[in-house]
């Protein structure tokens, strides 16, 4: 029983550590998004113009 | 962190590959549109300079406030040809590695233990999803929109953006993962609201943009947007399935 226990623990732990390793990169994802394409700072609108465009994201 | 890293691996490797895919595509598709309304645009502008000259400070041409900002205080922008296609080609592999995450970070979710692998075409199939909650869903209401064609105020239609792409990806998980009568009846609610609200748009909208090409641009946008999700599902999902096969986090028990 001990044996057991011992083997299903760290597998318990990478579930949990899986969806939030998940959940990471899609903050991640999502920053990068917002920042080429929702920036309203100057700068980054005019470098992305053309793709802030193209994919239909709110522009000018 | 291991799954971490092969998601980030997968949407590195996927986002070059779109980005730069897509980048060729829209050189034939959107960007030549675009440059025309341009043309459109800036001959507006040197109307409204003069306009403005006449009346300093005054509230006229509000509704080109808008568009005219982007362009004010003389703020860094590439120059026309090779330098802007760079930036936009950067810009476009930035959104698909952006993309890809969150496509990478499902797959993670998805796979691994006794869920398995998950397969090319159900990599497609998540695709066509991002496709639907990411560009139908906002495009129905706030369609591509040409330079020099005014819009709301940007803020509103950003709000407006994320609220109606947030409600479809959140109506369509109800829809397919609930599998419920009433968790459907929800999830097409949910998919409807936004549009119920209504996006914002200005009352009266007056630009010297041919309709024929807001309507091209329209038609290029949708169809370039749908290869880049259709690609970008089945790469993501090829390459997480690579950098996640010796993966322990993901070991069968």
């Amino acid at each position: 029983m001990a044996h057991s226990q011992t083997t299903h623990l760290p597998v318990a732990a990478g579930q949990v550590s899986r969806l939030t390793q998940a959940l990471m990169a899609m903050t991640l994802g999502l920053f990068i998004v917002g920042f080429v394409g929702f920036s309203h700072i100057d700068v980054v609108h005019n470098a992305a113009h053309d793709v802030r465009h193209s994919n239909a994201f709110p522009c000018h | 962190m291991n799954t971490f890293r092969a998601i980030v691996f997968s949407s590195v490797v996927a986002g070059f590959v779109v980005g730069a895919i897509v980048t060729v595509i829209q050189q034939f598709g959107t960007v030549p549109i675009i440059l025309k309304a341009e043309v459109f645009e800036k001959a507006a502008e040197h109307h409204d300079h003069g306009a403005a000259a006449a009346a300093p400070g005054g509230a006229a041409a509000h509704s080109h406030a808008e568009h005219q900002h982007e362009h004010a205080a003389g703020a860094w922008g590439p120059q026309d040809g090779l330098e802007r296609n760079a930036y936009t080609a950067a810009a476009n592999v930035l959104t698909a590695i952006g993309f890809s995450l969150l496509l990478a970070a499902i797959f993670a979710m998805r796979s691994g233990n006794a869920a398995g692998r998950v397969s090319w075409h159900e990599g497609l199939t998540w695709g066509l999803a991002g496709f639907a909650v990411f560009t139908l869903a906002p495009g129905l209401g706030l369609p591509p929109e040409l330079p020099g064609v005014p819009a709301a105020p940007l803020l509103s239609r950003q709000i407006w953006w994320v609220l109606a792409a947030a409600a479809t990806a959140g109506g369509l998980s109800l829809i397919f993962f609930r599998r419920s009568v009433p968790a459907s009846i929800a999830g097409l609610l949910l998919i409807v609201l936004p549009h119920i609200v209504g996006a914002p748009e200005l009352e009266h909208i007056e630009t010297n943009v041919p309709a024929s090409l807001s309507h091209q641009f329209v038609v290029a946008v949708t169809l370039t947007s749908l290869i880049f999700w259709f690609i970008l599902g089945g790469v993501t999902s090829v390459a997480f399935a690579h950098f996640d096969r010796a993966n322990p986090d993901a070991a069968p028990t």
